[in-house]
């Protein structure tokens, strides 16, 4: 993806990131998102506002940027996406509303840097005054403080509504503090944004943990409607045998353990995180990558990637992918490991593995991989992360026994309303859709809101 | 904020810890266990309740590292920034008839809910009580109102038999039909409990340990194999089957983090000024 008349962003060098934790994306300055900026054509039609799952009015806050009204672009920005600071940084624009902007269709053109422009305007911090309208005298519980749910409180909030958050750990944010590092995604960012929710008068419930620590039924009586927004957590393992050997992780437990409990700062910090020289991550999204890095950083001499498929169908959101691979990570394609070897002491010492070919497109439209024959060979690593993916949470089927699933274990939502099975109990993020995107977790908190909204006026 | 509202310390290294809590007494079942966060610095430390009254938890700990240090050197008034709980399922109590508990160490703590509740459900409740030596055994005169018998074991002799606990189960199961066992302790006492179980077609419960972060089935670091499935110990358990526990693999698990948690200790002391250790 050599960029041409985008404007470049600066970037900490490689080898300077490498042994740290600090944002490796250094944003705009005032100059360059100017420049920019200038560069948007304000086309009529917006094809770049159908690409964003939350309609944002790209050109509106991209032309008062560059008008250097920087306030009435903070505001044009901020009523569409609660999380703009969030958003600018983690979104795949590269498939949303970057891929649809009329400058990267012309054939050796760049899309404008949408997401850069979005995280200049949200990094300025201008205030704004949210208006929150006078209490209407209803009660909305929302139970997960992710994207998904954070949308949901400060949506009904600025109506009006009294929102109390239940959130299973000690802060909130969901896979913005516990997934996604530091290097990525500041957790300053993150817990400016909450404050933000916080300031609208919605209440967090930390430690909470529904359907073991607090009924669900409890929430059904107390609260006029529900909305769960849980993820996607529970870790999925590729379940080859050796699993279970020593230094084998999920990358859920090796992210919270740097990113929520801070493992990096390790001795200060209590808990402690694995790190070994020849580290293996099996995988290629978004949380693959992440994981990789953050290895990377902690010390590991080598990481390889493995992925079973090839470059093209890898899901990871492309500026990462590149920032992996000039960190010094080695990408292992069409390559699937097929059994962890351990030595007496149960640590894994090596990885057996077989080579891939891509057959014909699968239920997802990417090519199937399939084994190849007799390609069978040995990786020797010391430490795996399996990041193949997550799936709702195991307290799911047992804590929310009344609410309806749908055949992938996930909550049966309607789309445009979040609906579920009972008419006061509305649903919305990963816990619907499996694991997706900040964004599409917000777009569906948007949606859930409004529906909530409605509900609540005709109950 | 959770308040520290007392602190006794009950046999050397150990102590017994009441902490405030506004409804975990109202939720929480025997078997259950809780999280705890002692401050922002703090790992996530789980910890079976041993008992509750209105508006507070107890809990008994073990000093081995530097967490359990940390929190044995609380201070009643002083604060714990989180804790979360019930977690895990209850165990299963019913009226089954003659049943043996039998707790091992700082295990003996989280076997004592369960045997109250298995007297206070109508079972006759063999007990057998485990420890290194005489002062390390703890809770004795707590359990002797729901046992109906009691057996004591010390590796030294310094009380009761000589020898671990499974040489007083054999005994037992000479003596009497057991319907059922409840084991917690070292994963080692209740590997071989459970082997001995097995022998005798006795189903065993033991309440797995493993190293935690979550709780919640978010992390699989809580895994073991149980009966060829891969179980979270923290949502499918904490209870288990042990005939069908993989010990041998579990137990290695166990010390997977042991120098990062020798390096944690040994700073931690130096800080403490070469005292605590
Ligand atoms: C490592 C990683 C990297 C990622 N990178 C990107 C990226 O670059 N770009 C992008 O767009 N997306 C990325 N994603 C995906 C994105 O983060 C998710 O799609 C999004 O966070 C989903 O939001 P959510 O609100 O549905 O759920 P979550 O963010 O998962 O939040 C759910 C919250 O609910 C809480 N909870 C769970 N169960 C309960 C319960 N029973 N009671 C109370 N609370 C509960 C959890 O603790 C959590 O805080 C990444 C994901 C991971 C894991
Ligand atoms: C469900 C459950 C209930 C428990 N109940 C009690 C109890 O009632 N009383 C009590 O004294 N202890 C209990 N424990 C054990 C207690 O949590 C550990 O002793 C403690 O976390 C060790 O931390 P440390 O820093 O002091 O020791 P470290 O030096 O870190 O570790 C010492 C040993 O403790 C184990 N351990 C370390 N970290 C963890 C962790 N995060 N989770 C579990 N085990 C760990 C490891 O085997 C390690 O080798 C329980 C554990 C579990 C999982
Ligand atoms: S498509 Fe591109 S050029 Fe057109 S309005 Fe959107 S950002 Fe501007
Ligand atoms: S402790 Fe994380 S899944 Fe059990």
């Amino acid at each position: 993806m050599p960029e041409k008349n985008k404007t470049k962003m600066r970037e900490l060098d490689p080898i300077e990131r490498i042994g740290c934790f600090e944002e490796v994306a250094l944003g705009y300055s005032r100059e360059e998102a100017l420049k920019e900026a200038a560069r948007c054509l304000q086309c009529k039609n917006q094809p770049c506002v159908d690409g964003c799952p939350v309609g944002i009015n790209i050109p509106g806050f991209i032309k008062a940027l560059r008008e250097e009204r920087y306030k009435d672009s903070t505001v044009i920005l901020k009523g569409d996406n609660n999380l703009p600071a969030v958003c600018g940084r983690v979104c795949p624009q590269e498939k949303q509303c970057e891929a649809r902007c009329i400058l990267g269709r012309v054939p050796g053109g760049d899309a404008v840097a949408i997401g850069r422009l979005e995280r200049y305007v949200a990094d300025l911090e201008i205030p704004i005054e949210s208006v929150v309208k006078p209490p209407v005298h209803k009660k909305v519980a929302v139970i997960g403080a992710g994207p998904a749910g954070l949308t949901v409180a400060a949506d009904l909030a600025k109506e009006g509504v009294s929102v109390t958050v239940f959130e299973a750990f000690h802060t909130a944010g969901g896979v913005l503090v516990y997934g996604i590092p530091e290097f990525r995604l500041p957790k300053e960012i993150v817990s400016n944004e909450v404050q933000f929710v916080k300031e609208m008068g919605v209440e967090f419930k930390f430690n909470e943990i529904v359907g073991r620590t607090v009924p669900f039924e409890e929430l059904l009586s107390d609260y006029d409607a529900v909305f769960i927004g849980i993820g996607a957590g529970a870790p999925r393992f590729m379940g080859i045998p050796g699993t279970n050997l020593n230094n084998i992780f999920s990358a859920s437990e090796f992210l919270t353990r740097v990113n929520l409990m801070k493992a990096y700062l390790f001795p200060k910090y209590d808990t402690p995180v694995k790190i070994k020289d020849r580290v293996a991550v099996i995988g290629a999204g978004n949380v693959t990558m992440d994981a990789a890095r953050t290895a990377k950083r902690l010390g590991a001499k080598d990481v390889h990637i493995v992925y079973r498929r090839s470059e093209e169908e890898m899901p990871a959101r492309l500026e990462e992918y590149h920032h992996a691979m000039e960190e010094g990570i080695k990408l292992h394609c069409l390559t699937l490991p097929v059994e962890y070897l351990g030595d007496s002491n149960n640590n894994v010492i090596a990885m057996k593995c077989v080579k891939m070919i891509l057959g014909e497109p699968d239920s997802s439209g990417r090519r199937r991989p399939v084994q190849l024959e007799n390609s069978e060979f040995t990786m020797e690593v010391d430490m795996v992360i399996e990041a193949i993916g997550q799936t709702p949470n195991a307290v799911l089927k047992a804590g929310f026994p009344s609410v309806q699933l749908n055949k992938w274990g996930s909550i049966q939502a309607d789309e445009e309303t979040g609906r579920t099975n009972f008419p006061n109990v509305f649903a919305g993020g990963d816990i619907v859709t499996g694991a997706a995107t900040v964004i599409e977790a917000m777009g569906a908190g948007k949606r859930s809101a409004k529906a909530i909204l409605e509900y609540l006026a005709g109950a | 904020m959770y308040k520290v509202i007392s602190t006794e310390a009950i046999a050397p290294d150990t102590f017994d810890i009441w902490l405030e809590h506004p409804d975990i007494d109202k939720r929480a079942k025997p078997g259950q266990f809780l999280i705890l966060r002692l401050d922002e610095f703090s790992e996530r430390i789980p910890l079976t309740i041993v008992s509750t009254a209105e508006g507070r938890v107890r809990v008994i700990i073990k000093a081995i590292g530097k967490s359990t240090y940390k929190l044995c050197a609380v201070k009643p008034g002083d604060t714990i920034a989180d804790i979360v709980g019930p977690l895990g399922n209850p165990s299963e109590i019913d009226r089954f008839g003659t049943v043996c508990v039998i707790g091992g160490g700082v295990g003996i703590a989280p076997l004592f809910p369960i045997a109250r509740a298995l007297k206070e459900a109508g079972n006759r409740v063999v007990g057998i009580l485990g420890a290194a030596k005489k002062e390390l055994l703890i809770m004795k005169d707590e359990f002797l109102p729901y046992l109906d018998e009691l057996y004591i074991t010390t590796d030294d002799g310094s009380e009761g038999i000589k020898g671990n606990v499974t040489v007083a189960l054999q005994e037992v199961l000479k003596k009497e039909k057991v319907e059922f066992i409840w084991a917690i302790g070292p994963m080692v006492m209740m590997k071989f409990v459970s082997l001995m179980a097995a022998e005798n077609d006795i189903l065993c419960w033991v309440s797995l340990n493993p190293i935690m972060v979550d709780g919640t089935g978010m992390c699989g670091a809580c895994r073991a194999e149980v009966g060829e499935e891969v179980k979270f110990a923290c949502v499918h358990g904490p209870e288990f089957d042990g005939r069908k526990v993989k010990w041998d693999e579990l137990i290695k698990r166990q010390y997977q983090y042991r120098e990062e948690e020798k390096q944690a200790m040994e700073d931690y002391v130096k800080e403490m000024g070469g005292k605590n250790a």
